[in-house]
């Protein structure tokens, strides 16, 4: 039983996670119809910058919040420079370009940051554990992870839903060319949610980094992750990639724990040693796969979209 | 299809007029490896002509194209390991088993459309890479060294590098004659229509799933061969080969060569492993000039290298 | 028009470069081809290795027997098929005399071939894959490292010492992960109450295999996590509340790389190890010491074993009087291990693998400092089992 409530909470905080990651995604999946491999970058650069600026300020908060506003300029910069031109093309051209910009990163972080990585060190408040129930011990941090991404995601979930602001990304996201005919604004519109995206992916990344450390090329694997629950979510919507996230999330961490003692009742403990780890790595595909074939437009399609 | 004496035209003429003579140019300077680099070079144009088939031609963009490569390639090393060495056996085989799980995939994943299809046969790629990883017999992880290439008896002997080398050119040649009949048969001229407008071709009376399906198979199948001497030319087969990162290759040199353009892939191909080359040799840091220059080439040449050369947009 | 022309002539005179030169070198120096990682974030490890061969070359003057040494670094970026196709151009573009480096097992066994089948001579300065220590052996095939078994055999010998009753294993799902575990299995007396092959090298949050340690209570957990994974792991059991409460015995997990990113985390967390920084013999405290003057940090034992390996080739061509035709010669002298290696004396098996001393390390704190430190040896003239399926006698 507290194996069960913590390995849930395990799955949650890396759902949750990958949600922060998926939502700048989906938006700009959804409003902009831009296909970006390069969001994974933004996500080791708020890493970078959070390690960076932590020492240098020697405040935790201080250094988040620095590295917050940095990965906001860095991708509203990069929405300016490169993506705007690439609106109306053909999604492979994103690809190729968006490809291109991950190997410039990486590069970049190489020059700057050498190859090593960084570390994110914690204050000591973060860096305990708490008794959660009785008996059940669990990271402070991995606690706080939950707390703060289930904020945004109900801050983002205001936003979207409540303002003006949010009532044109809505409108992007179902009728692209109705949101060019109000034509106030458009190019603002479109920066700032790139802006957003890529300071979401950042927060994911610098969250993550106090556990994984930054490291060069972090952003690659869980983008796949990220684009594997816009997918099951369903492009564009906010809603369904929240839904998506923590379901994958769970999947792989419950794949992860329960798995090989499952396989054990079925198979021979070698044969089982030697599934489980392969079957839980391809779990989550699995079930895509599944979802896709079954749902061809993901669990929830947003109204309009392709 | 009239040849013309287009920039184009003189640009294609010449590169082929180059890979048949890299063996001569690599034997007067006595160096080996630039026929090895080379027969890498062909082997991945291969996979990427047959990824444009589906890709250029019949908007099925494949993202988990490189999972063929490591298909017929294990075929080749894992009949080798058990010590069936018969080219006329493991290469017929090779191509069956890569048809048959192209079709099981293209059975399921042709339901979807656009960004779903690109994901979903990402999703088919990961569960065989993780199949090959568990292959704990066959080396799992760290791969398999394949000790014996094919044997064809008399009939060619793929050890003989120069031999291997321009075998390797003539099927890239055959895949992409194949490749030009099909597109302008009546069948690409349906996978072609089915691409900007599936319902219509529908409607008009072809089986436009069974079409796609059909071209899904073949396009796997080629890859599957370019798999099989993949594995023959390195003599040696490894998860590697199908990591998600390998279909993204594939499918970036076929755009940078330009898609639905018959040469585009071998184009790209080229241009791609030579920049490596030529960039890595230059300085360590070379991914900061070459992945501003992609950024560069989708801005400025619409069509990649190929629409650039034709200098026309294509559509 | 003229761009594409250029363009295509630049690609064959490009193709041609390397080739030219050598042909014009003849037998006036000694060649040596150095395979190892030197981009993404494993680059830190290549990087280590080539800072100690380069101060070995040093040591000796740069000449090995007369002949000035000429050496190709060339970067695998951890991959296969890259890194053989490296190989395949120190082989026969360059036309080396040796080929030397090699961190990671994959990248090893698909280079093999090429430099076995061109009678090559391949000093592995890292990998160490069973495959290569039985029936892959070769005439030609030397290791200044180990067997993957040898170190975390060693570390359950340690942990029987200890009396530890029950252990977790932890490591990545590839070859050399499997092959630690099971190395440990082997020589363990006690109980596996568990065992978790994480995927590698993708997943590095190992939240769900920590809290199955934690229910399953083990008196003790052994972890194989290499490079930068080390580090998160680390960082992760001290998080999970676990550090201080169950005891982590580690193979290749902290070194002198790691370290410095691992800090406290790592203190008192046991490894095995055929080198440490502070063995006491006179060619270890040069090499040490000149280390840290000339790159201002410390060797770890990837670099020892780059160092040891100049030794090994330098011992041969001196043997031949820099007359590097004579094969069969050059590999009797290296058999001997005819030369003064940073780990002290040592053996070879028939297989070419070191029979060697595995010492117990441990990090303490040195003034500011945190240092690896030799505690004790665990096992004297560890062989690996391998050896027995090596055809080769002599």
């Amino acid at each position: 039983m507290l194996l069960f409530v913590e390995q849930f909470l395990n799955g949650l905080q890396f759902g949750l996670l990958l949600f922060l990651l998926a939502a700048g995604l989906t938006l700009v999946f959804g409003i902009m119809d831009l296909v970006n491999l390069a969001h994974g970058s933004f996500y080791m650069l708020g890493a970078y910058f959070a390690a960076t600026f932590t020492a240098l300020t020697g405040s935790f908060i201080g250094g988040v919040v620095l590295a917050l506003a940095a990965t906001l300029l860095v991708g509203m910069a990069v929405e300016v420079i490169a993506m705007r031109r690439l609106y109306r093309r053909d999604h492979l051209d994103h690809v190729l370009a968006t490809f291109g910009l991950i190997l410039f990163f990486n590069e970049l972080v190489r020059l700057i940051w050498g190859p090593a990585g960084m570390n994110l060190t914690l204050p000591s408040w973060l860096n305990t554990s708490v008794e959660i129930l009785p008996d059940v011990q669990y990271s402070m941090y991995r606690l706080s992870i939950i707390v703060v991404a289930l904020a945004v995601a109900i801050a983002l979930y205001l936003i979207v839903m409540r303002t003006r602001v949010g009532m044109l990304i809505r409108a992007g996201a179902s009728n692209r060319e109705m949101i060019s005919a109000l034509g106030i604004n458009i190019k603002l519109l479109y920066t700032f949610v790139f802006g957003v995206g890529a300071a979401l992916a950042g927060l994911a990344g610098l969250m993550q980094a106090a556990i994984l450390t930054a490291q060069i090329g972090m952003g690659e694997n869980i983008l796949i992750l990220a684009f594997v629950v816009i997918i099951i979510g369903g492009i564009g919507s906010i809603r369904g990639a929240f839904i998506a996230a923590i379901f994958v999330g769970l999947i792989d961490t419950v794949g992860r724990a329960f798995l090989p003692d499952l396989l054990k009742l079925a198979l021979s403990p070698a044969a089982a040693a030697t599934a489980a780890p392969a079957l839980s790595s391809m779990l989550i595909y699995l079930v895509m796969a599944i979802i896709l074939v079954v749902r061809p437009a993901g669990l929830f399609p947003a109204p309009g979209s392709r | 299809m009239m040849p013309a004496l287009t920039l184009r035209n003189v640009v294609v003429a010449l590169l082929l007029l180059m890979l048949f003579l890299v063996p001569v140019y690599a034997a007067v300077i006595g160096n080996n490896f630039v026929l090895s680099l080379f027969t890498r070079i062909v082997i991945l144009a291969m996979a990427a002509t047959s990824l444009n088939l589906i890709m250029g031609y019949g908007g099925m963009v494949s993202f988990g194209h490189a999972a063929y490569l490591g298909i017929g390639g294990y075929v080749v090393g894992i009949l080798a390991y058990e010590g069936i060495l018969s080219g006329f056996l493991q290469w017929p085989l090779a191509l069956l088993v890569s048809a048959l799980i192209a079709f099981v995939i293209g059975l399921l994943s042709l339901r979807t459309r656009g960004v779903y299809f690109i994901m979903i046969t990402l999703a088919f790629a990961q569960m065989i890479y993780y199949v090959g990883v568990s292959l704990n017999r066959y080396g799992a992880d760290d791969g398999l060294t394949i000790y014996r290439r094919s044997q064809f008896g008399d009939l060619i002997n793929l050890s003989n590098k120069t031999v291997f080398y321009y075998l390797c050119l003539v099927l890239l040649l055959a895949s992409i004659y194949l490749v030009w009949r099909l597109v302008n048969s009546r069948f690409g001229m349906a996978i072609q229509g089915a691409r900007s407008n599936d319902r219509r071709m529908h409607a008009i009376g072809f089986p436009t799933f069974r079409y796609r399906l059909t071209c899904f198979v073949i396009a796997g199948t080629i890859c599957g061969l370019a798999g099989v001497l993949l594995a023959n030319h390195t003599d040696f087969i490894s998860p590697a080969v199908m990591h998600w990162t390998r279909s993204g290759d594939l499918i970036v040199m076929v755009v940078l060569g330009g898609m639905g353009s018959l040469f585009g892939p071998l184009i790209g191909t080229v241009a791609f492993l030579a920049l490596e080359e030529w960039l890595s040799g230059i300085t360590e840091y070379w991914q900061i000039i070459f992945g501003p220059l992609l950024l560069a080439i989708v801005l400025f040449a619409r069509g990649g290298i190929d629409g650039l050369l034709a200098g026309i947009r294509r559509d | 028009m003229r761009k594409t022309l250029v363009a295509a002539g630049a690609l064959l005179a490009l193709a041609a470069g390397p080739g030219i030169t050598s042909a014009m070198a003849q037998q006036k120096s000694v060649k040596i081809g150095f395979v190892s990682t030197f981009s993404g974030p494993t680059a830190v490890i290549g990087n280590d290795m080539r800072n100690s061969f380069e101060l070995a070359l040093d040591h000796i003057g740069r000449k090995m027997g007369g002949l000035p040494v000429e050496v190709v670094y060339e970067d695998d970026q951890q991959k296969p098929e890259v890194g053989k196709q490296k190989t395949e151009k120190l082989i026969e573009s360059d036309k080396v005399d040796f080929v030397v480096g090699y961190i990671w097992s994959n990248v090893l066994l698909a280079s093999l071939k090429p430099v076995v089948d061109s009678k090559t001579f391949l000093v592995i300065a890292n990998a160490g894959p069973s495959q290569v220590a039985g029936e892959l052996c070769s005439p030609y095939v030397f290791s200044t490292s180990w067997n993957n078994d040898q170190t975390p055999q060693a570390i359950g010998h340690y942990m029987n010492q200890k009396g530890v009753k029950s252990v977790y294993l932890l490591g990545p799902n590839y070859a050399a992960g499997k092959d630690m575990l099971a190395g440990v299995a082997s020589t363990f007396k006690g109980k596996v109450i568990g065992q978790d092959l994480t995927k590698w090298p993708d997943q590095l949050d190992f939240s769900a295999e920590l809290t199955k340690v934690k229910a399953a209570k083990p008196d003790a957990v052994f972890v194989f996590y290499p490079g930068a994974a080390g580090v998160q792991f680390l960082n992760q059991y001290a998080q999970a509340g676990l550090k201080g409460t169950i005891p982590l015995y580690t193979a290749f997990t902290i070194d002198e790389l790691s370290l410095p990113r691992q800090k406290e985390l790592a203190l008192g967390v046991p490894g095995a190890q055929e080198w440490v920084n502070d063995l006491p013999n006179e060619t270890n405290k040069k090499y040490v010491a000149d280390y840290r003057a000339k790159y201002k940090s410390r060797p770890s034992f990837y670099g020892a074993q780059s160092y040891d390996a100049v030794g090994l080739i330098n011992s041969a061509v001196v043997a031949v009087k820099g007359d590097l035709s004579k094969k069969d010669a050059m590999r009797d002298e290296m058999r001997k291990a005819n030369f003064k290696s940073v780990r002290g004396p040592f053996k070879y098996g028939n297989n070419h693998v070191p029979i060697q001393n595995f010492y117990l390390q441990d990090v303490v704190k040195d003034g500011d400092e945190l240092v690896l430190k030799t505690v004790a040896t665990i096992v004297k003239d560890s062989q690996d089992e391998h050896h027995k399926k090596c055809p080769m006698k002599w």
